[in-house]
Protein backbone atom coordinates (compact mmCIF):
# COMPACT_ATOMS: atom_id res chain seq x y z
CA UNK A 1 0.00 0.00 0.00
CA UNK A 2 1.44 3.56 -1.32
CA UNK A 3 0.32 6.31 0.69
CA UNK A 4 1.05 10.25 0.01
CA UNK A 5 2.57 12.54 2.11
CA UNK A 6 1.09 16.01 3.34
CA UNK A 7 2.12 18.96 2.29
CA UNK A 8 1.21 22.09 3.67
CA UNK A 9 1.89 26.00 4.01
CA UNK A 10 0.29 28.45 6.32
CA UNK A 11 0.50 31.77 6.84
CA UNK A 12 -1.11 34.05 9.30
CA UNK A 13 -1.35 36.25 12.83
CA UNK A 14 -1.57 34.28 15.82
CA UNK A 15 -1.41 35.97 19.14
CA UNK A 16 1.64 38.55 18.85
CA UNK A 17 3.39 36.49 16.61
CA UNK A 18 2.97 35.72 12.89
CA UNK A 19 2.64 32.13 12.10
CA UNK A 20 4.57 31.17 8.54
CA UNK A 21 5.15 27.28 8.46
CA UNK A 22 5.63 25.17 5.65
CA UNK A 23 4.92 21.08 6.80
CA UNK A 24 6.11 18.29 5.07
CA UNK A 25 5.41 15.10 5.96
CA UNK A 26 6.50 11.63 4.07
CA UNK A 27 4.21 9.22 3.30
CA UNK A 28 5.06 7.12 6.27
CA UNK A 29 6.29 7.19 9.44
CA UNK A 30 6.13 9.73 12.16
CA UNK A 31 6.98 13.40 11.71
CA UNK A 32 7.32 15.17 14.94
CA UNK A 33 5.83 19.03 15.43
CA UNK A 34 8.58 19.98 17.78
CA UNK A 35 8.96 23.34 19.90
CA UNK A 36 7.88 24.75 22.90
CA UNK A 37 4.47 25.61 24.06
CA UNK A 38 2.76 28.47 22.05
CA UNK A 39 4.89 28.15 19.22
CA UNK A 40 1.75 27.80 17.07
CA UNK A 41 2.29 24.04 16.42
CA UNK A 42 -1.58 22.68 17.54
CA UNK A 43 -2.43 25.94 15.19
CA UNK A 44 -0.65 24.49 12.12
CA UNK A 45 -1.74 21.07 13.14
CA UNK A 46 -5.64 22.15 13.59
CA UNK A 47 -5.58 24.25 9.94
CA UNK A 48 -4.31 20.64 8.55
CA UNK A 49 -7.05 19.32 10.29
CA UNK A 50 -9.64 21.96 8.65
CA UNK A 51 -10.88 23.08 12.39
CA UNK A 52 -8.68 26.05 12.08
CA UNK A 53 -8.48 27.89 8.75
CA UNK A 54 -5.92 30.33 7.60
CA UNK A 55 -7.19 32.92 4.77
CA UNK A 56 -3.50 32.36 3.49
CA UNK A 57 -2.79 28.57 3.58
CA UNK A 58 -2.67 25.95 1.59
CA UNK A 59 -2.57 21.97 2.26
CA UNK A 60 -2.34 18.38 0.22
CA UNK A 61 -2.19 14.88 1.25
CA UNK A 62 -0.66 13.76 -1.75
CA UNK A 63 -2.64 15.33 -5.24
CA UNK A 64 -5.73 15.78 -3.41
CA UNK A 65 -6.04 19.13 -2.80
CA UNK A 66 -7.98 19.97 0.99
CA UNK A 67 -7.21 24.30 0.65
CA UNK A 68 -6.01 26.11 -1.78
CA UNK A 69 -6.76 29.95 -2.46
CA UNK A 70 -10.97 29.64 -2.01
CA UNK A 71 -10.80 25.87 -2.04
CA UNK A 72 -11.60 24.82 1.45
CA UNK A 73 -12.36 21.68 2.41
CA UNK A 74 -14.28 21.20 5.37
CA UNK A 75 -12.97 18.61 8.12
CA UNK A 76 -15.52 16.16 7.83
CA UNK A 77 -14.29 15.68 4.76
CA UNK A 78 -10.97 15.33 4.80
CA UNK A 79 -9.66 11.35 5.51
CA UNK A 80 -7.98 12.14 9.06
CA UNK A 81 -8.23 10.65 11.94
CA UNK A 82 -7.53 13.42 15.22
CA UNK A 83 -6.35 12.62 18.40
CA UNK A 84 -6.81 15.68 20.78
CA UNK A 85 -4.84 16.48 24.32
CA UNK A 86 -7.92 15.10 25.95
CA UNK A 87 -9.45 12.19 24.26
CA UNK A 88 -12.44 13.69 24.01
CA UNK A 89 -14.67 10.71 23.84
CA UNK A 90 -18.04 11.12 23.65
CA UNK A 91 -19.75 10.22 27.10
CA UNK A 92 -22.98 9.53 26.71
CA UNK A 93 -21.94 6.66 23.86
CA UNK A 94 -20.02 3.10 25.12
CA UNK A 95 -16.84 2.37 24.08
CA UNK A 96 -17.98 0.38 21.64
CA UNK A 97 -20.26 2.99 20.28
CA UNK A 98 -17.27 5.49 20.04
CA UNK A 99 -14.84 3.33 18.49
CA UNK A 100 -17.35 2.95 15.94
CA UNK A 101 -18.80 6.24 15.57
CA UNK A 102 -16.45 7.57 12.51
CA UNK A 103 -16.16 3.80 11.16
CA UNK A 104 -17.48 3.45 7.45
CA UNK A 105 -20.62 1.61 7.35
CA UNK A 106 -21.48 -1.69 4.92
CA UNK A 107 -19.09 -3.95 3.68
CA UNK A 108 -16.13 -3.34 6.21
CA UNK A 109 -13.92 -6.36 4.12
CA UNK A 110 -11.03 -4.43 2.73
CA UNK A 111 -10.73 -1.65 5.11
CA UNK A 112 -7.34 -0.69 6.24
CA UNK A 113 -7.71 -0.81 10.32
CA UNK A 114 -10.63 -3.86 11.12
CA UNK A 115 -12.81 -3.64 14.66
CA UNK A 116 -11.56 -6.53 15.86
CA UNK A 117 -7.65 -5.95 15.16
CA UNK A 118 -7.46 -2.52 16.79
CA UNK A 119 -9.33 -3.54 19.99
CA UNK A 120 -6.58 -6.36 19.96
CA UNK A 121 -3.88 -3.49 18.84
CA UNK A 122 -4.60 -1.17 21.70
CA UNK A 123 -5.54 -3.67 24.60
CA UNK A 124 -9.61 -2.11 24.48
CA UNK A 125 -11.64 -5.45 24.82
CA UNK A 126 -11.76 -5.20 29.13
CA UNK A 127 -13.76 -2.02 28.72
CA UNK A 128 -16.02 -2.29 25.36
CA UNK A 129 -19.28 -2.05 27.08
CA UNK A 130 -18.42 0.64 29.84
CA UNK A 131 -18.78 4.43 29.55
CA UNK A 132 -16.26 6.71 28.82
CA UNK A 133 -16.61 8.56 32.49
CA UNK A 134 -15.36 5.04 34.13
CA UNK A 135 -11.91 4.82 32.09
CA UNK A 136 -8.48 6.15 33.09
CA UNK A 137 -6.63 9.01 31.59
CA UNK A 138 -4.44 6.41 29.66
CA UNK A 139 -7.99 3.77 28.78
CA UNK A 140 -9.28 6.82 27.47
CA UNK A 141 -6.77 8.11 25.07
CA UNK A 142 -5.80 4.33 23.86
CA UNK A 143 -9.98 4.07 22.96
CA UNK A 144 -9.32 7.67 21.02
CA UNK A 145 -6.72 6.44 19.39
CA UNK A 146 -8.45 3.38 18.30
CA UNK A 147 -11.39 5.50 17.51
CA UNK A 148 -9.30 7.39 14.88
CA UNK A 149 -8.07 4.62 13.29
CA UNK A 150 -11.38 2.93 12.27
CA UNK A 151 -12.20 6.10 11.06
CA UNK A 152 -9.40 4.74 8.25
CA UNK A 153 -7.81 8.07 7.85
CA UNK A 154 -5.16 8.40 5.12
CA UNK A 155 -3.79 11.16 7.41
CA UNK A 156 -3.45 10.08 11.53
CA UNK A 157 -2.99 13.70 13.55
CA UNK A 158 -1.85 13.97 17.00
CA UNK A 159 -2.20 16.78 19.37
CA UNK A 160 0.48 16.11 22.27
CA UNK A 161 -1.50 12.91 22.94
CA UNK A 162 0.55 12.30 26.44
CA UNK A 163 1.02 15.84 27.95
CA UNK A 164 -2.97 15.52 29.68
CA UNK A 165 -1.49 12.74 31.25
CA UNK A 166 0.53 11.49 34.91
CA UNK A 167 3.76 10.19 34.15
CA UNK A 168 2.46 6.16 35.15
CA UNK A 169 -0.36 6.64 32.22
CA UNK A 170 2.38 7.95 29.50
CA UNK A 171 4.64 5.11 30.26
CA UNK A 172 1.57 2.75 29.77
CA UNK A 173 0.74 4.16 26.91
CA UNK A 174 4.02 4.74 25.08
CA UNK A 175 4.00 0.85 24.16
CA UNK A 176 0.88 1.43 22.32
CA UNK A 177 1.73 4.15 20.17
CA UNK A 178 4.98 2.72 19.60
CA UNK A 179 2.85 -0.35 18.09
CA UNK A 180 1.21 1.37 16.04
CA UNK A 181 4.06 3.65 14.10
CA UNK A 182 4.99 0.08 13.91
CA UNK A 183 1.50 -1.13 12.42
CA UNK A 184 0.51 2.27 10.23
CA UNK A 185 2.13 3.04 6.93
CA UNK A 186 0.28 6.19 6.74
CA UNK A 187 1.88 9.68 7.28
CA UNK A 188 1.98 10.53 10.84
CA UNK A 189 1.49 14.22 12.74
CA UNK A 190 2.34 14.42 15.87
CA UNK A 191 2.69 17.32 18.24
CA UNK A 192 4.80 17.46 21.23
CA UNK A 193 7.09 19.88 23.12
CA UNK A 194 8.59 16.12 25.42
CA UNK A 195 11.94 15.13 23.70
CA UNK A 196 11.58 11.60 25.40
CA UNK A 197 8.64 11.61 22.79
CA UNK A 198 10.05 12.28 20.19
CA UNK A 199 13.48 9.97 21.18
CA UNK A 200 10.68 6.91 21.01
CA UNK A 201 8.13 8.35 18.33
CA UNK A 202 9.36 10.18 15.84
CA UNK A 203 11.18 9.66 12.23
CA UNK A 204 11.32 13.19 10.62
CA UNK A 205 11.31 15.90 12.57
CA UNK A 206 9.92 19.53 12.15
CA UNK A 207 11.37 22.05 14.94
CA UNK A 208 9.30 25.20 15.37
CA UNK A 209 9.82 28.24 16.83
CA UNK A 210 7.89 31.36 17.23
CA UNK A 211 5.61 30.86 14.52
CA UNK A 212 8.28 29.50 12.39
CA UNK A 213 9.63 26.52 11.12
CA UNK A 214 13.64 26.53 12.72
CA UNK A 215 14.58 23.37 11.02
CA UNK A 216 13.20 20.08 9.51
CA UNK A 217 14.15 16.77 8.22
CA UNK A 218 14.94 13.09 9.30
CA UNK A 219 15.44 12.61 13.04
CA UNK A 220 19.12 11.60 12.83
CA UNK A 221 20.24 14.38 10.61
CA UNK A 222 18.62 17.11 12.75
CA UNK A 223 19.78 15.81 16.19
CA UNK A 224 23.65 15.49 15.21
CA UNK A 225 23.41 19.12 13.54
CA UNK A 226 26.18 21.03 15.68
CA UNK A 227 24.12 24.02 14.64
CA UNK A 228 20.60 23.54 16.07
CA UNK A 229 19.89 23.57 19.95
CA UNK A 230 19.55 19.93 20.32
CA UNK A 231 23.33 18.83 19.32
CA UNK A 232 24.22 21.49 22.24
CA UNK A 233 22.09 20.25 24.91
CA UNK A 234 23.31 18.70 28.01
CA UNK A 235 21.41 15.41 27.18
CA UNK A 236 22.49 15.69 23.60
CA UNK A 237 21.74 11.98 22.17
CA UNK A 238 21.60 10.60 18.45
CA UNK A 239 18.81 7.82 18.13
CA UNK A 240 20.43 5.20 15.75
CA UNK A 241 18.14 2.70 13.92
CA UNK A 242 19.79 -1.02 14.45
CA UNK A 243 19.01 -4.78 13.60
CA UNK A 244 18.89 -7.12 15.94
CA UNK A 245 21.88 -9.69 14.47
CA UNK A 246 22.19 -12.03 17.46
CA UNK A 247 21.92 -12.92 21.21
CA UNK A 248 25.02 -14.08 23.82
CA UNK A 249 22.66 -16.19 25.77
CA UNK A 250 26.00 -16.75 28.42
CA UNK A 251 26.06 -12.93 28.92
CA UNK A 252 22.91 -11.92 28.08
CA UNK A 253 24.24 -8.94 25.14
CA UNK A 254 22.03 -8.33 22.43
CA UNK A 255 23.70 -7.86 19.02
CA UNK A 256 23.20 -4.95 17.12
CA UNK A 257 23.95 -3.49 13.75
CA UNK A 258 23.90 0.13 13.01
CA UNK A 259 25.15 1.60 9.77
CA UNK A 260 28.86 1.53 9.79
CA UNK A 261 29.19 -0.09 13.12
CA UNK A 262 27.93 -2.96 15.44
CA UNK A 263 26.95 -2.18 19.43
CA UNK A 264 26.47 -4.46 22.07
CA UNK A 265 23.61 -3.83 24.81
CA UNK A 266 22.49 -6.09 28.16
CA UNK A 267 19.26 -7.44 26.53
CA UNK A 268 17.03 -10.38 26.29
CA UNK A 269 16.91 -12.13 22.80
CA UNK A 270 15.35 -10.70 20.03
CA UNK A 271 14.37 -11.85 16.70
CA UNK A 272 17.19 -11.37 14.19
CA UNK A 273 16.40 -8.78 11.68
CA UNK A 274 14.22 -7.06 13.72
CA UNK A 275 14.51 -3.11 13.89
CA UNK A 276 15.17 -1.42 17.28
CA UNK A 277 16.18 2.14 18.13
CA UNK A 278 19.72 2.60 20.05
CA UNK A 279 19.81 5.66 21.99
CA UNK A 280 23.18 6.93 22.57
CA UNK A 281 24.29 10.42 24.67
CA UNK A 282 27.04 11.92 23.88
CA UNK A 283 28.31 12.58 27.41
CA UNK A 284 28.78 8.72 27.38
CA UNK A 285 31.30 8.60 23.74
CA UNK A 286 34.87 9.21 24.20
CA UNK A 287 37.46 9.40 21.25
CA UNK A 288 40.83 7.65 21.25
CA UNK A 289 43.15 7.80 18.69
CA UNK A 290 44.58 4.62 18.58
CA UNK A 291 42.58 1.03 19.88
CA UNK A 292 42.98 1.09 23.09
CA UNK A 293 44.14 -1.20 25.61
CA UNK A 294 41.90 -3.86 27.68
CA UNK A 295 38.97 -1.84 28.65
CA UNK A 296 35.86 -2.41 30.28
CA UNK A 297 33.95 -0.68 27.66
CA UNK A 298 32.17 -3.22 25.84
CA UNK A 299 31.08 -0.66 22.42
CA UNK A 300 34.54 0.10 20.55
CA UNK A 301 33.64 1.71 17.15
CA UNK A 302 35.88 3.04 14.04
CA UNK A 303 34.56 6.70 13.24
CA UNK A 304 36.05 9.58 11.57
CA UNK A 305 35.70 13.41 12.87
CA UNK A 306 33.32 14.73 10.83
CA UNK A 307 32.58 18.41 12.62
CA UNK A 308 33.43 20.12 16.16
CA UNK A 309 32.07 23.12 17.83
CA UNK A 310 32.80 24.51 21.18
CA UNK A 311 30.05 25.07 22.85
CA UNK A 312 31.34 26.82 25.67
CA UNK A 313 34.79 27.82 27.39
CA UNK A 314 35.23 24.44 28.71
CA UNK A 315 33.69 21.80 26.23
CA UNK A 316 33.14 20.68 22.49
CA UNK A 317 30.54 19.08 20.86
CA UNK A 318 32.00 16.61 18.25
CA UNK A 319 29.90 14.81 15.41
CA UNK A 320 31.55 11.56 14.17
CA UNK A 321 30.49 9.25 11.38
CA UNK A 322 30.79 5.55 12.39
CA UNK A 323 33.40 3.48 10.22
CA UNK A 324 36.82 3.86 8.76
CA UNK A 325 35.66 6.66 6.11
CA UNK A 326 32.80 8.01 8.67
CA UNK A 327 29.77 7.66 6.39
CA UNK A 328 27.79 5.55 8.50
CA UNK A 329 25.53 6.53 10.98
CA UNK A 330 26.18 9.55 13.01
CA UNK A 331 27.48 9.38 16.39
CA UNK A 332 27.86 13.15 19.12
CA UNK A 333 30.74 13.30 21.55
CA UNK A 334 31.16 15.72 24.17
CA UNK A 335 34.82 16.43 25.26
CA UNK A 336 36.45 18.73 27.12
CA UNK A 337 38.76 21.57 24.85
CA UNK A 338 41.74 20.62 27.10
CA UNK A 339 40.98 16.83 25.55
CA UNK A 340 40.80 18.13 21.92
CA UNK A 341 43.84 19.68 22.11
CA UNK A 342 45.98 17.38 23.82
CA UNK A 343 44.75 14.59 21.79
CA UNK A 344 45.61 16.73 18.82
CA UNK A 345 42.26 16.02 17.34
CA UNK A 346 41.04 17.71 13.84
CA UNK A 347 38.17 17.35 11.58
CA UNK A 348 38.49 14.43 9.45
CA UNK A 349 40.58 12.13 11.29
CA UNK A 350 39.81 8.30 12.29
CA UNK A 351 39.21 7.70 15.66
CA UNK A 352 38.13 5.09 17.52
CA UNK A 353 34.81 6.06 19.71
CA UNK A 354 34.23 4.32 22.77
CA UNK A 355 30.56 4.37 23.47
CA UNK A 356 30.45 3.50 27.25
CA UNK A 357 26.24 2.70 27.11
CA UNK A 358 23.67 2.42 24.63
CA UNK A 359 20.19 2.05 25.54
CA UNK A 360 16.99 0.36 23.49
CA UNK A 361 15.17 3.33 23.10
CA UNK A 362 12.02 1.59 21.35
CA UNK A 363 12.11 -1.97 22.70
CA UNK A 364 8.76 -3.78 20.54
CA UNK A 365 8.70 -1.49 17.22
CA UNK A 366 9.14 -3.98 14.09
CA UNK A 367 9.66 -1.38 11.35
CA UNK A 368 10.18 -2.28 8.34
CA UNK A 369 11.75 0.28 6.00
CA UNK B 1 -65.81 12.18 48.20
CA UNK B 2 -65.54 12.71 44.94
CA UNK B 3 -68.66 14.49 44.87
CA UNK B 4 -67.29 17.30 46.96
CA UNK B 5 -65.34 18.17 43.91
CA UNK B 6 -66.18 21.51 41.70
CA UNK B 7 -68.00 19.66 38.77
CA UNK B 8 -65.71 21.03 36.21
CA UNK B 9 -62.70 20.31 37.70
CA UNK B 10 -61.84 17.53 35.02
CA UNK B 11 -62.38 20.08 31.83
CA UNK B 12 -60.37 22.50 33.43
CA UNK B 13 -57.64 20.17 34.24
CA UNK B 14 -57.77 18.68 30.74
CA UNK B 15 -56.94 21.67 29.40
CA UNK B 16 -54.48 23.20 31.44
CA UNK B 17 -52.73 20.01 30.39
CA UNK B 18 -53.38 19.85 26.78
CA UNK B 19 -52.18 24.25 26.94
CA UNK B 20 -49.21 22.75 29.30
CA UNK B 21 -47.99 19.65 26.56
CA UNK B 22 -48.95 21.62 23.31
CA UNK B 23 -46.95 24.70 24.09
CA UNK B 24 -44.16 22.73 25.94
CA UNK B 25 -43.82 20.51 22.27
CA UNK B 26 -43.60 23.43 20.44
CA UNK B 27 -41.23 25.34 22.54
CA UNK B 28 -38.90 22.05 22.54
CA UNK B 29 -38.96 22.07 18.29
CA UNK B 30 -38.24 26.40 18.43
CA UNK B 31 -36.15 26.73 21.26
CA UNK B 32 -33.96 23.82 20.02
CA UNK B 33 -32.10 25.60 17.59
CA UNK B 34 -33.22 28.79 18.68
CA UNK B 35 -30.49 28.25 22.04
CA UNK B 36 -28.07 26.33 19.31
CA UNK B 37 -27.93 30.01 17.74
CA UNK B 38 -27.42 31.77 20.56
CA UNK B 39 -24.69 29.67 22.11
CA UNK B 40 -22.61 29.09 18.86
CA UNK B 41 -23.02 31.85 16.68
CA UNK B 42 -20.78 34.50 16.18
CA UNK B 43 -23.33 37.54 15.79
CA UNK B 44 -22.90 40.43 17.92
CA UNK B 45 -26.35 40.45 17.36
CA UNK B 46 -27.20 37.73 19.37
CA UNK B 47 -27.30 39.30 22.66
CA UNK B 48 -29.56 41.48 21.69
CA UNK B 49 -31.96 38.93 20.55
CA UNK B 50 -31.07 36.99 23.54
CA UNK B 51 -32.39 39.84 25.90
CA UNK B 52 -35.59 40.24 23.68
CA UNK B 53 -36.50 36.33 24.57
CA UNK B 54 -35.64 37.17 27.67
CA UNK B 55 -38.07 40.43 28.46
CA UNK B 56 -41.10 38.00 29.75
CA UNK B 57 -39.24 37.33 32.62
CA UNK B 58 -38.95 41.06 33.51
CA UNK B 59 -42.10 42.22 32.10
CA UNK B 60 -45.38 42.31 33.70
CA UNK B 61 -47.56 39.72 32.51
CA UNK B 62 -50.37 42.47 32.16
CA UNK B 63 -47.88 44.20 29.41
CA UNK B 64 -47.15 41.10 27.82
CA UNK B 65 -50.89 40.39 27.96
CA UNK B 66 -51.80 43.98 26.53
CA UNK B 67 -49.46 43.80 23.59
CA UNK B 68 -50.37 39.75 22.93
CA UNK B 69 -54.59 40.61 22.98
CA UNK B 70 -53.93 43.74 20.45
CA UNK B 71 -51.50 41.23 18.21
CA UNK B 72 -54.10 38.30 18.39
CA UNK B 73 -57.27 40.49 18.18
CA UNK B 74 -59.06 41.19 14.49
CA UNK B 75 -56.81 43.99 13.53
CA UNK B 76 -53.44 42.17 14.35
CA UNK B 77 -51.75 39.74 12.70
CA UNK B 78 -53.26 37.21 14.93
CA UNK B 79 -56.81 38.08 13.50
CA UNK B 80 -55.00 37.76 9.54
CA UNK B 81 -53.80 34.27 10.62
CA UNK B 82 -57.80 33.47 12.17
CA UNK B 83 -58.79 34.59 8.72
CA UNK B 84 -56.82 31.48 7.25
CA UNK B 85 -59.93 29.12 8.46
CA UNK B 86 -62.35 31.52 8.92
CA UNK B 87 -61.98 32.74 12.28
CA UNK B 88 -62.15 36.62 12.80
CA UNK B 89 -59.49 36.59 15.94
CA UNK B 90 -57.32 34.41 18.02
CA UNK B 91 -57.82 36.62 21.73
CA UNK B 92 -59.94 34.49 23.52
CA UNK B 93 -59.18 30.96 21.96
CA UNK B 94 -57.50 28.67 22.64
CA UNK B 95 -55.19 28.90 19.79
CA UNK B 96 -54.61 32.09 20.71
CA UNK B 97 -53.51 31.00 24.70
CA UNK B 98 -51.35 28.54 23.21
CA UNK B 99 -49.01 31.04 20.71
CA UNK B 100 -49.18 33.70 24.41
CA UNK B 101 -47.78 30.74 26.26
CA UNK B 102 -45.61 29.76 23.99
CA UNK B 103 -43.82 33.35 23.72
CA UNK B 104 -44.96 33.78 27.40
CA UNK B 105 -42.46 30.50 28.77
CA UNK B 106 -39.78 30.86 25.45
CA UNK B 107 -36.95 31.96 28.37
CA UNK B 108 -37.18 29.52 30.50
CA UNK B 109 -36.51 26.82 28.00
CA UNK B 110 -34.54 28.71 25.24
CA UNK B 111 -32.37 29.48 28.77
CA UNK B 112 -31.23 25.88 30.21
CA UNK B 113 -30.75 24.58 26.65
CA UNK B 114 -28.60 27.40 25.46
CA UNK B 115 -26.66 26.73 28.48
CA UNK B 116 -26.38 22.59 27.67
CA UNK B 117 -24.97 23.42 24.52
CA UNK B 118 -22.35 26.56 25.80
CA UNK B 119 -21.20 24.38 28.61
CA UNK B 120 -20.37 21.13 26.02
CA UNK B 121 -17.76 23.54 24.18
CA UNK B 122 -16.84 23.04 21.12
CA UNK B 123 -14.63 19.73 21.62
CA UNK B 124 -17.35 17.19 21.27
CA UNK B 125 -18.53 18.66 17.62
CA UNK B 126 -14.60 18.78 16.46
CA UNK B 127 -13.85 15.05 17.40
CA UNK B 128 -17.05 14.51 15.72
CA UNK B 129 -16.34 16.43 12.22
CA UNK B 130 -12.49 14.51 12.30
CA UNK B 131 -15.07 11.25 12.16
CA UNK B 132 -16.28 12.36 9.28
CA UNK B 133 -19.87 13.92 10.73
CA UNK B 134 -21.44 16.20 9.06
CA UNK B 135 -22.69 19.18 10.75
CA UNK B 136 -26.30 17.70 10.50
CA UNK B 137 -24.98 14.09 12.33
CA UNK B 138 -22.94 15.99 14.76
CA UNK B 139 -25.92 17.95 15.92
CA UNK B 140 -28.54 14.70 16.26
CA UNK B 141 -25.90 12.19 17.22
CA UNK B 142 -23.57 14.21 19.84
CA UNK B 143 -25.05 17.95 20.40
CA UNK B 144 -28.55 17.01 21.23
CA UNK B 145 -28.07 13.86 23.32
CA UNK B 146 -25.59 15.33 25.40
CA UNK B 147 -27.74 18.55 25.97
CA UNK B 148 -30.44 16.60 26.87
CA UNK B 149 -30.54 17.44 30.61
CA UNK B 150 -30.44 21.05 29.71
CA UNK B 151 -33.38 20.02 27.16
CA UNK B 152 -34.99 18.25 29.84
CA UNK B 153 -34.78 20.86 32.30
CA UNK B 154 -36.10 23.46 29.75
CA UNK B 155 -39.26 21.07 29.42
CA UNK B 156 -39.88 20.61 33.02
CA UNK B 157 -39.38 25.05 33.48
CA UNK B 158 -41.62 25.28 30.06
CA UNK B 159 -44.43 22.59 31.03
CA UNK B 160 -44.61 24.60 35.08
CA UNK B 161 -44.57 27.98 33.80
CA UNK B 162 -47.04 27.46 31.51
CA UNK B 163 -49.37 26.10 33.96
CA UNK B 164 -48.90 28.17 36.03
CA UNK B 165 -49.51 31.77 34.43
CA UNK B 166 -52.18 33.62 35.25
CA UNK B 167 -51.92 37.33 34.08
CA UNK B 168 -51.38 36.86 30.04
CA UNK B 169 -54.02 33.69 30.44
CA UNK B 170 -56.17 36.19 31.85
CA UNK B 171 -55.73 38.93 29.07
CA UNK B 172 -55.59 36.84 26.55
CA UNK B 173 -57.82 34.43 26.89
CA UNK B 174 -60.92 35.75 29.00
CA UNK B 175 -61.66 32.68 31.67
CA UNK B 176 -64.03 31.38 29.06
CA UNK B 177 -65.16 28.08 31.01
CA UNK B 178 -64.47 24.97 28.51
CA UNK B 179 -62.27 26.73 26.31
CA UNK B 180 -59.87 29.03 27.83
CA UNK B 181 -60.73 28.55 31.61
CA UNK B 182 -57.51 26.96 32.96
CA UNK B 183 -56.34 26.14 37.08
CA UNK B 184 -55.10 29.18 37.90
CA UNK B 185 -57.65 31.49 35.96
CA UNK B 186 -60.65 28.87 37.54
CA UNK B 187 -58.85 29.96 40.93
CA UNK B 188 -59.05 33.32 40.77
CA UNK B 189 -62.53 32.78 39.68
CA UNK B 190 -63.44 30.91 42.79
CA UNK B 191 -61.78 33.68 45.32
CA UNK B 192 -64.29 35.89 43.72
CA UNK B 193 -67.12 33.68 44.18
CA UNK B 194 -66.00 33.40 47.65
CA UNK B 195 -66.14 29.74 46.30
CA UNK B 196 -63.36 29.41 49.04
CA UNK B 197 -63.08 25.63 49.51
CA UNK B 198 -62.86 25.00 45.69
CA UNK B 199 -60.24 27.60 45.51
CA UNK B 200 -58.61 25.61 48.20
CA UNK B 201 -58.26 22.61 46.77
CA UNK B 202 -57.17 24.19 43.33
CA UNK B 203 -54.15 25.92 45.01
CA UNK B 204 -53.41 23.02 47.19
CA UNK B 205 -53.17 20.75 44.00
CA UNK B 206 -50.70 23.71 42.53
CA UNK B 207 -48.66 23.72 45.63
CA UNK B 208 -47.94 19.48 45.33
CA UNK B 209 -47.35 20.18 41.57
CA UNK B 210 -45.19 22.63 42.01
CA UNK B 211 -43.39 20.66 44.83
CA UNK B 212 -43.07 17.62 42.87
CA UNK B 213 -41.48 19.76 39.71
CA UNK B 214 -38.56 21.79 42.38
CA UNK B 215 -38.13 17.64 43.46
CA UNK B 216 -37.65 16.55 39.41
CA UNK B 217 -35.72 19.07 38.76
CA UNK B 218 -33.19 18.86 41.86
CA UNK B 219 -33.35 15.09 41.05
CA UNK B 220 -31.90 15.26 37.59
CA UNK B 221 -29.15 18.07 38.68
CA UNK B 222 -27.90 15.27 40.82
CA UNK B 223 -27.75 12.53 38.78
CA UNK B 224 -26.16 15.00 35.79
CA UNK B 225 -23.72 16.03 38.74
CA UNK B 226 -22.88 12.51 39.18
CA UNK B 227 -22.94 11.10 35.50
CA UNK B 228 -20.04 13.80 34.95
CA UNK B 229 -17.93 13.36 38.07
Amino acid sequence: MSGAGLRARFRGRIGEFLLDAAIDAPASGVTALFGPSGCGKTTVLRCVAGLGRMADGSCALGEEVWQDGARFLPTHRRPIGYVFQEASLFPHLSVRRNLVYGAPVGDLAGVAFGYDEVVDLFGLAPFLERSPRNLSGGERQRVALGRALLSQPRLLLMDEPLSALDAAAKEEILPYLERLHARVSLPVVYVTHDMREVERLADHLVLMDKGRVAAAGPLADLLSDPALPFARAREAAVMLDAVVRGHDPHYELLELDVDGGRFLTPAPAGVVGEHRRLKVTASDVSLACNPPGPSSIVNILRARILHATATGPAEMIVVLGLGEGGEGARLLSRLTRRSWETLGLAEDMPVYAQVKSVALARSRGVKES
Amino acid sequence: MLSGLPPDLGRIILLTLQLATITTLVLLLLATPLAWWLARSPSRWKEVVAAFVSLPIVLPPTVLGFYLLVALGPQGPGGALAGLWGGRTLAFTFEGLVIGSIIYSLPFVVQPVRNAFVAMGDRPLEAAATLRASPWRAFWTVALPMASPGLLTGAILGFAHTIGEFGVVLMIGGNIPGRTRVLSTAIFDYVENSQWREANILAGGMVVFAFAVVLAMIALERRVAGARS
